[in-house]
C-alpha cells in the first residue's frame, strides 16, 4: 500500500491524476466521434452515390485498420501535416502538437467511425411514417429533426453507443506510445522506478474495471431515461 | 507522395503481415478452445462455476489489451517461482506472451458469443432429439454444436476483424509485426503517410479476405440450404 500512497512517498496522487487524464481524454475523444458521426451518418444515408462512398470510405479504412497504426500516423504525421499548412500563410517555423489533442483526434476519428454505424443503423430502423407524420404536421425541417426524428434515435443508439465508449475509453490506453501521462503511461513509469511491474499493471487493470463498470451504471441509467414511454 | 518509398517498404512489410497473421491464426485456435470452454461452464448450474466464467469475461473484456499484454510479458517475469519453473522458458518469449494475451483475451470474447448462441438455441430442438432417443452427448455434438456455430458466425466474424487489429499491439513488446515494422519505417523516414497507405491497405485486405470468409460459411451452413 505504501507505493499507492499520495504525496512524493507514493504513486497514488500521480495515478489519480493518470485517470482524470484517461477520463478526459475519453470524452473529449467520444464528442469528437460524435462530431464526425454528425458529419458521415448523412453522407452514407445520402441518395448520392459519391456521398456514399466517402462515408463508407471512412468507415470501412478506420475499422478495418489497427488503432495504434492510426495513432502512429497522427503522432508522426500531425505535426507535419500543420506545418505544411502553416508554411502556406508563410510560417516556417516547427510547431509541435499537444499530446492530447493527437491523441483525442486519434481516438476520436476511430470512435467516430463506429458511431457512425450506429447513428446509421438507428435512423433506418425508424419508421418511414414518422418522417412522414412530422412532414405532414407542417413542422420546420428544424423541429423534424429535433423533436421527432432525434428522441427515437437516441432511444435506439444509446445501448450501441455504450458500447462505442467502452471501445473508446479501452483505446485510449493506446495513447500512452505517444508520451502522454493517463492510466498506462503512469504505470509504465511507477513500473520502470519501482521494479514493481505486475502491482501496477494489475492497479491499472482494477482503474479500467472501475471506470467501465462505473460508465455501464451511469448509462443504464440514461437508457432508462430515454426508454420512459416504452 | 513517394512511390519509391511505398514500393520499397512493400518487400519489408510483406514479411511483418506474415508475422501478424500465425499471431492471429494460433490465438484464434487456443482462443476459440478456451472460449467454448468457459461458454459451457457458463451454461452450468452450479453458480460459483457460473460466477467463475462470468469473472474471467468480465475482467478481460473490461480491461484494455494493452494491460493485459504488460501483465503478462512485464509483470509474470517478476514472480520468483515461475522462474524456476518449465513455464519460463514460454513466458520469457515475448511472441508467446503475446499469443497467451491474446487468446485469453479473444476466449473472454468467444465465450459470451457462443453462450448467446447455446442460449438462444430452441428448446424445442433438443426435445425433438430426445424424442428421437438420441443421448445427451450426441445431442450436444450433433445438434447443439452445429446450430450453435451457425448463430454465432456473423459475431465470430466481428471477433476475427477485431482480434486481427488487436495484434498490432504486439509490437508493444517489441515483436515485428505488420505495426511493428511500419513503425520502425515510419521513425526512420519521418514519411508516415505513405507507409500508412501500405501497412493499411495490407491490414484492409486481411480484413475483407476474413469478411468474404465469414460470409462464404455463413451461406454453406445457412438452414434454407
Amino acid at each position: 500500500m505504501e507505493l499507492l500512497a499520495f504525496g512524493d512517498t507514493g504513486w497514488g496522487d500521480e495515478l489519480f491524476y493518470a485517470t482524470l487524464m484517461t477520463i478526459a481524454v475519453s470524452i473529449t475523444a467520444m464528442l469528437i466521434g460524435f462530431l464526425f458521426a454528425l458529419i458521415f451518418t448523412p453522407l452514407k444515408l445520402s441518395k448520392y452515390k459519391i456521398f456514399n462512398f466517402i462515408g463508407n470510405f471512412y468507415t470501412t479504412v478506420i475499422r478495418g485498420v489497427p488503432e495504434l497504426l492510426v495513432i502512429y500516423l497522427f503522432f508522426f504525421g500531425g505535426s507535419g501535416a500543420i506545418m505544411f499548412v502553416a508554411s502556406m500563410f508563410g510560417y516556417y517555423e516547427y510547431i509541435e502538437i499537444n499530446a492530447f489533442i493527437t491523441g483525442s483526434l486519434a481516438i476520436g476519428i476511430i470512435s467516430g467511425a463506429y458511431s457512425t454505424e450506429v447513428f446509421r443503423g438507428a435512423v433506418q430502423s425508424i419508421d418511414k411514417g414518422q418522417f412522414e407524420a412530422a412532414k405532414v404536421l407542417g413542422l420546420s425541417k428544424f423541429t423534424q429533426f429535433y423533436k421527432i426524428i432525434l428522441p427515437q434515435v437516441l432511444r435506439i443508439a444509446i445501448p450501441n453507443l455504450s458500447n462505442v465508449w467502452q471501445i473508446t475509453l479501452k483505446d485510449t490506453s493506446l495513447i500512452s506510445v505517444t508520451g502522454l501521462v493517463e492510466i498506462m503511461r503512469q504505470s509504465y513509469i511507477a513500473a520502470g522506478s519501482t521494479r514493481d511491474p505486475l502491482f501496477f499493471y494489475s492497479f491499472a487493470a482494477v482503474l479500467y474495471l472501475i471506470l467501465t463498470f462505473l460508465s455501464m451504471k451511469l448509462i443504464n441509467r440514461l437508457e432508462i431515461r430515454y426508454s420512459r414511454g416504452f | 507522395m513517394d512511390l519509391e518509398l511505398i514500393l520499397n517498404s512493400l518487400p519489408k512489410l510483406l514479411p511483418a503481415a506474415l508475422v501478424t497473421l500465425k499471431l492471429l491464426i494460433s490465438s484464434l485456435i487456443i482462443g476459440l478452445i478456451i472460449g467454448l470452454g468457459f461458454a459451457i461452464l457458463r451454461l452450468n448450474k452450479n453458480i460459483f462455476i457460473n460466477k467463475f466464467a462470468y469473472g474471467y469475461s468480465y475482467l478481460f473484456r473490461g480491461t484494455p489489451l494493452l494491460v493485459q499484454i504488460f501483465i503478462i510479458y512485464y509483470g509474470l517475469a517478476q514472480i520468483e517461482y515461475l522462474r524456476s519453473t518449465f513455464l519460463w522458458a514460454i513466458i520469457k518469449e515475448p511472441y508467446w506472451c503475446a499469443i497467451i494475451a491474446f487468446s485469453l483475451n479473444t476466449g473472454a470474447y468467444t465465450s459470451e458469443i457462443l453462450r448467446s448462441a447455446f442460449q438462444t438455441i430452441k428448446v424445442g430442438v433438443i426435445e425433438a432429439g430426445k424424442s428421437l432417443g438420441i443421448s445427451n452427448k450426441i445431442i450436444f455434438y450433433k445438434i447443439q454444436i452445429p446450430i450453435a456455430i451457425r448463430q454465432s458466425l456473423p459475431a465470430y466474424g466481428n471477433e476475427i476483424i477485431l482480434m486481427l487489429k488487436g495484434t498490432s499491439l504486439a509490437s508493444t513488446v517489441t515483436l515485428m509485426d505488420l505495426t511493428g515494422v511500419a513503425k520502425y519505417i515510419i521513425s526512420t523516414t519521418f514519411k508516415p503517410i505513405e507507409v500508412f497507405i501500405v501497412a493499411g491497405s495490407i491490414y484492409l485486405f486481411m480484413t475483407f479476405c476474413i469478411h468474404n470468409l465469414i460470409k462464404f460459411l455463413e451461406k454453406k451452413y445457412s438452414f434454407s440450404n
